[in-house]
């Protein structure tokens, strides 16, 4: 169960409003999620499915003796997998008492966004999911997909 | 002299929660033998503290009710006032006050409620029996004269071999040792904190090296008013003087510097067996009622968390040793035993840790059926039984609810009334049970009354009334399917039926209760003599036995508890009925159900000639669950599966199992 440690980080000096996020991908998008919330990364490991539960709970893991449930994004959100199997990366979440997952298709690097990078959404974007996206970051030309992790828990 | 109390808070909340739950038991004593002086003593004992403690940590109200209180008390200990039942009521009523404030103290509130009510009630008390209040007054400050008196203790100390080499190091590197005696006021109730704030005060500056009686007795306030320190320090005795003299409460008899060669002579002649005597009498005489065991209070978190660090071990164990058969190392073997045995070791004991005296729920139920019975002008006989029965921490923060309700239930409609039970030829006063005992590794509870006992024919007429049985059915039932009718939800929804000795409120949710602790509730009653209720509880929620099965790739735990036998039927054996498949079982029709179409679980459906059956029991009907493989039985360490998935009906929960998979356990009440 080696956690994840090569990963990436910008050296940029820590300004006011800056956050630090994790990007992964899901199919071809670019998704990024706040770093405060993150456990860990994990390799995939044995998923034992949990019936009568709703098509986007992928099922659980034992994660040192607790058990963390899992949460299929690509489901979710309605986008095909892709990507190497070896490539695919379990990112567990902690807010509250809450720890849970979600299944990646890669993780890319751990980075700073300033405030002025981050492009509020505007409900158009997609109706039902607008409510769990905080918003969109540019950086050069790629799109990062700002999730607010603790929304797409609750729902 | 600002001083963070809030460290304290925790421990003044429990301590005066343990002091009340004292009062009310040595009140009721009381109110049962007016004379009992023992109990009068420790009631004002535990009023007096609670006063002093309250005051202490600032909570003006409790103290001042609690001082109205000890008033009257006093009066009563003086001879002064009679115990009537007038004066048990209202200190009854100023208990459940405080119970109040202290709760809303425990909720982050002040703790400011006007009791003016309480307190004048207990001025009329006093007034209307005695006008000597003033009396009371000069005995009482005699009384704590002579305390002074007797607590002017030795002034020698005794030192071993390790606090002399401290000694003469401090010497030698030219700091002062002193000698300090501090007296804290008699009138301080929280002689641990002062203790605590004067070696906080001495340690920003050095270091205290020996205290008597030691750090540990002064922590728990097992002095009387002095203690006695050995002091370290650059700083002067007028500077140690001043700072302590900032401290409230404190004084200082005796402070002096030591010589470090005058010590180590004193320490060859003084004699530490005395001392001991000393303390050990002292602790005794302190606290009668309560055995002086040591305890820590540990938050139930961190023993999950070990729980959880075991069962990982006991997990990882059971990988060594699959590595360990297949070497064929005799050391390394011999070493998996003694692993194997101290990792079964460490899990009993931590489930021993686990273990809570039932005593902590049965403790509040004297109260309510004095009130009660009370209340409903009943005379009732409460016995305890079996108060030390030890259960799982989290049965027992669950069982409370349940017992209410049927301890409520057998004296409102248990029982009957004095006059009624004189009529019938009963003793006056009716006696209620309640019983606590371990048998192998269940726990069982039984709340029984003396009095009309079930009316078979009533409650059937009631069952049909309400449409739960037709009259034909009900005319088969036998004697326990009926005391089984009392539980249907149905049942108890209506108005109260006291007429039918009104068994039924709300024994629906006694059950469902029962059964979400994986218990069972069983009933006997005879008619005219009482009826018993009698819990089944497994001894613990978090270790439990479970048959290991499977369907196609997936392996479910089913929890030994609801499960009869297992059997092997031939496919041919299965009938319809109402396009349910049935089997026959020793002359029984088994409803059949796939456990593979119940969970959905994917995969190619093979069709075999023989099934393994998995014959499980939801209340007391039996179910037959089709599974591919039987595996074993096996000890499960249940855990939650989190707040996300609260709720799945069918699973109750999760378990790691041996190869580090997570395994589901089913839940029978609700998988079908």
């Amino acid at each position: 169960m080696g956690n994840e440690t090569s990963m990436h980080f910008q050296s940029s000096y820590a300004q006011d409003k800056d956050i630090q996020v994790v990007a992964f991908k899901l199919g071809q998008e670019e998704y990024a999620v706040d770093i405060v919330n993150v456990m860990e990364i994990n390799r995939l490991t044995n998923i034992t499915r949990v019936p009568r539960t709703t098509g986007y709970i992928e099922g659980v893991i034992n994660l040192r003796g607790n058990i963390i449930p899992l949460i299929n994004l690509h489901t979710k959100f309605g986008i095909a997998a892709s990507g190497a199997e070896d490539d695919k990366r379990i990112i567990v979440f902690q807010y509250d008492d809450i720890k849970a997952g979600i299944i990646v298709d890669e993780v890319s690097e751990v980075l700073r966004l300033s405030e002025k990078e981050i492009e509020q959404i505007d409900k158009i974007y997609n109706a039902i999911n607008s409510e769990q996206i905080t918003g969109i970051a540019k950086i050069n030309d790629r799109l990062l997909i700002l999730l607010d992790i603790k929304k797409i828990f609750e729902s | 002299m600002s001083m963070d109390m809030s460290q304290y808070l925790d421990v003044f909340l429990e301590e005066s929660k343990e002091h009340l739950n004292n009062l009310n038991e040595q009140l009721l004593e009381l109110e049962k033998n007016s004379g009992d002086s023992a109990a009068l003593n420790e009631i004002f004992r535990a009023a007096h503290t609670l006063k002093g403690m309250s005051s202490t940590m600032g909570f003006e109200d409790l103290a001042d009710l609690t001082h109205h209180m000890e008033n009257v008390l006093s009066d009563v200990k003086e001879g002064m006032l009679q115990v009537s039942s007038g004066v048990i009521d209202i200190l009854f009523k100023c208990f459940d006050r405080l119970q109040m404030l202290i709760e809303q103290i425990e909720a982050g509130g002040s703790g400011a409620v006007d009791n003016s009510d309480l307190i004048v009630a207990l001025e009329n008390i006093k007034t209307s029996n005695c006008e000597t209040a003033a009396v009371i007054e000069p005995t009482t400050a005699e009384m704590s004269d002579q305390r002074i008196m007797t607590s002017s203790a030795k002034e020698d100390f005794s030192f071993n071999e390790y606090d002399i080499t401290v000694l003469k190091e401090a010497a030698s590197r030219n700091l002062n040792i002193y000698y300090i005696k501090v007296m804290v006021d008699d009138s301080c109730l929280m002689k641990s904190v002062r203790a605590f704030m004067v070696f906080k005060a001495l340690e920003e500056d050095g270091e205290i090296i020996k205290s008597n009686p030691s750090a540990q007795d002064l922590d728990e306030g097992k002095f009387d008013t002095t203690f006695e320190l050995t002091y370290i320090s650059k700083i002067t005795q007028d500077v140690i003087i001043s700072r302590l003299n900032t401290i409230s409460e404190i004084q200082i008899p005796a402070i002096r510097a030591l010589d470090v060669n005058m010590v180590s002579a004193a320490s060859r002649t003084a004699n530490t067996a005395p001392d001991h005597e000393v303390i050990d009498h002292d602790v005794n005489s302190h606290k009668k009622n309560h055995k002086t065991k040591q305890t820590v209070r540990v938050d139930i978190e961190r023993l999950d968390n070990l729980m959880n660090l075991v069962g990982e071990l006991v997990m990882h164990k059971g990988r060594l040793e699959q590595i360990g058969a297949s070497s064929k190392l005799v050391e390394l073997n011999e070493t998996i035993e003694q692993i194997d045995r101290i990792s079964t070791d460490l899990q009993s004991v931590v489930m021993k840790v686990r273990m809570v005296p039932i005593e902590q729920v049965f403790n509040r139920f004297p109260r309510m059926v004095r009130d009660l019975a009370k209340e409903l002008n009943k005379e009732v006989d409460f016995l305890v039984e079996g108060k030390e029965t030890e259960l799982d921490r989290t049965v027992i923060d669950e069982i409370g609810d349940p017992l209410v309700h049927l301890i409520r239930n057998a004296i409102d409609h248990g029982l009957e009334s004095p006059e009624e039970r004189i009529k019938n030829g009963k003793p006056e006063r009716g006696t209620l049970m309640l019983r606590a005992r371990h048998e192998g590794n269940n726990v069982y509870i039984e709340v029984e009354d003396d009095g009309w006992g079930i009316n078979i024919a009533k409650i059937k007429e009631r069952a049909v009334a309400k449409g739960i049985v037709t009259a034909k059915e009900a005319e088969q039932l036998s004697r326990d399917e009926t005391f089984d009718l009392l539980f249907n939800a149905g049942f108890s929804t209506s108005e109260k039926v006291t007429d039918i000795s009104g068994r039924g409120v709300g024994l629906d949710v006694v059950k469902t209760k029962i059964e979400s602790l994986s218990g069972e509730i069983f009933i006997d009653s005879t008619p005219g003599q009482g009826t018993r209720f009698k819990i089944k509880l497994p001894l613990t929620l978090a270790i439990i036995q479970a048959l290991m099965i499977a369907v196609k790739d997936e392996i479910y735990a089913v929890p030994l508890s609801s499960v009869d036998e297992t059997t092997m039927i031939r496919s041919d054996d299965i009938k319809m009925v109402q396009n349910q498949e049935v089997i026959m079982l020793r002359g029984n029709v088994l409803p059949l159900f796939r456990l593979a179409g119940l969970l959905k679980v994917p995969g190619i459906t093979t069709q075999d000639e023989d099934m393994y059956v998995v014959v499980v029991r939801k209340a007391e009907k039996q179910i037959g669950l089709v599974v591919d493989r039987l595996i074993g039985q096996q000890e499960i360490v249940i855990k939650s599966l989190g707040k996300m998935l609260v709720g799945i009906p069918g699973i109750a929960g999760a378990i790691v199992a041996g190869d580090g998979n997570v395994r589901l356990i089913l839940d029978i009440t609700t998988l079908f």
